[in-house]
């Protein structure tokens, strides 16, 4: 199981023929296999990671530090819950430190991110403060290298 | 001028190096050619060496190799092959593992001396027992039988010259083991008839069938072998140029005059960077066999549905396929593939006279590649009727 997982996290795309050559198994068992664990959602979702300024699309991203005021009876889940519903946000986590969610809001211009984050978070009751840093460039998302790197540099032959 | 000296003669000139310069300066060639893992040595190993330069360690360092490195060798042999060598006088860290064959050539054999050589294998053997002025006597093998040397041929060739036998185990190029049991019957051939045996077990971590035997690890053997090893297929650290040998006291120490007078020692930052290797590079190590295994298999299967047969693999990264089924000889199969669908593979007779009629093909390139010139060769083979 370990194996497909592995497979498809490094390329949802993989022919389930390859992945069953791959893992030494029949095609069929591989797809019950891919079903039952869709089904039992240890596959959360298939996505594709796209580099949208090579397609046209400029975004900016922000990591915003934020802040909580709790109080009694209630805990953090209700305003990361809260966050994470709006379509802004790409990420919401409970971090230990000197703040309390980290979240990451992605937004067409610097204008919109930075009303978002006065109009939508702070205004939450219980956001006491908030730190938002804009992302200036990408080096890895997901686990993956995103910039242009050198080849191995290998022969094409050696023995 | 006055000749050069005649025991070159001896090593041919290998006449595919005509096609293989043509393979490296053609762009764009989806090569199976290779012999060295596609990933890059990890990070944390780079930042080591990285580090060793920063800390000024630009010096020699002892001729045997930093006794730290050594110290973890002993630590990682005693634990992967339950076999002990003390780190003064039994270890001796070198410049790959092709230093270490040479020099532990050199050490056993006088004029006239001869090694057995189980073919097809890794090509430096050969040259480095003529070099040594040994004589090499080979032990051919079929993929009917796994690529393995039976009992009976290996007795066959031993005469009263016979000084050692070479092992290189798993096998490049066939990807070929042994088992433990059949370790066992090369042992006794061993002490039977008094032989050293080198065991160049560059590729022990790269098995997928259960775990690799180390040869000094049988009873009787630690004394008779000269155990080669290295960090250049597990840790992919071809090019830091640095590997090992254990055995003996007295063998060792031998092996040390002739490399404190040659190589002096191995370069210390690589020295840094093994030691790193060793300490904390079990994970990287444990998933690139993981992806290997998954390449393995794909392969072999894409070989299959291509129509050569494919003795199926058990370690290191290459598949030797038959091309039986193409009509063509193997270096007539290379050609034709390269030049009609710029896929490279190697002839298998470069690995020795019994490895004509197969190719060899390294799946130490990615999972796309693979797929690509598995297509090809299936498209090469269907164009061939």
């Amino acid at each position: 199981m370990m194996d497909v997982l592995d497979i498809l996290e490094k390329n949802a795309r993989t022919p389930t023929e390859e992945i069953a050559k791959m893992v030494g198994r029949s095609v069929e068992e591989v797809e019950a296999l891919i079903k039952q664990l869709e089904e039992e959602g240890i596959i959360h979702k298939y996505k594709t990671m796209i580099d949208w300024e090579k397609a046209g699309q400029e975004y900016v991203y922000a990591l915003i530090e934020i802040s909580i005021n709790l109080e009694e009876g209630e805990g953090y889940d209700v305003v990361a819950k809260r966050i994470a519903e709006f379509p802004e946000v790409r990420s919401v986590r409970l971090v230990s430190g000197s703040y309390d969610l980290s979240v990451v809001v992605r937004g067409r211009t610097l204008k919109d991110v930075a009303y978002f984050v006065e109009d939508k978070i702070a205004t939450i009751h219980n956001v006491q403060r908030t730190v938002t840093h804009f992302s200036l460039k990408m080096y890895k998302d997901e686990g993956e290298i995103v910039y242009q790197r050198d080849g191995g540099g290998r022969l094409a032959v050696s023995l | 001028m006055k000749p050069i000296s005649q025991r070159l003669n001896d090593i041919p000139a290998s006449g595919i190096r005509r096609f293989f310069d043509l393979i490296l300066n053609t762009p764009d060639v989806i090569s199976l050619g290779v012999g060295e893992p596609d990933f890059v040595t990890p990070w944390h190993i780079r930042e080591a060496g990285i580090k060793a330069l920063e800390d000024g360690r630009t010096s020699y360092t002892s001729n045997w190799g930093l006794i730290e490195l050594r110290e973890l060798i002993s630590e990682s042999v005693k634990c992967d092959c339950n076999v002990d060598y003390d780190m003064h006088g039994e270890v001796l860290v070198t410049s790959g593992v092709s230093e270490a064959l040479d020099i532990a050539m050199r050490v056993l054999l006088d004029p006239g001396d001869e090694v057995i050589v189980i073919e097809p294998c890794y090509v430096s053997y050969k040259p480095c027992i003529i070099l040594a002025y040994g004589k090499p006597v080979v032990v051919p093998t079929e993929s009917s039988n796994e690529f393995k040397p039976t009992v009976e041929d290996i007795k066959s060739k031993i005469t009263e010259k016979t000084k050692a036998l070479i092992l290189g185990y798993p096998n490049n190029p066939t990807g070929a083991i042994l088992s433990k049991k059949e370790l066992e019957e090369i042992a006794d051939i061993a002490n039977e008839h008094d032989l050293f045996v080198v065991s160049d077990e560059i590729y022990s971590r790269l098995t997928y069938n259960g775990k690799h035997t180390c040869f000094s690890s049988l009873d009787g053997m630690r004394e008779r072998t000269i155990l080669l090893n290295g960090f250049s297929k597990s840790y992919a650290m071809t090019g830091w140029r640095i590997g090992y040998a254990c055995g003996n006291r007295d063998v060792i120490e031998a092996m040390m005059k002739i490399h404190q007078y040659t190589m002096l020692c191995a370069p210390i930052q690589s020295q840094l960077a093994a030691c790193e290797a060793l300490r904390n590079g079990e994970d990287a190590c444990t998933e690139m066999v993981d992806e290997y295994n998954r390449r393995r298999r794909l392969m072999v299967a894409g070989l299959e549905e291509a129509g050569l047969e494919c003795f199926n693999p058990r370690g290191a990264f290459y598949t030797f396929p038959s091309i039986e089924a193409s009509g063509l000889n193997s270096t007539e199969f290379a050609e034709r593939l390269f030049n009609e669908k710029k896929v490279a593979v190697v002839p298998g007779e470069v690995f020795g006279e019994c490895g004509k009629g197969f190719v060899r093909c390294a799946y130490a390139v990615s999972v796309d590649d693979i797929r690509e010139a598995m297509t090809r060769i299936r498209e090469f083979m269907e164009e061939l009727d």
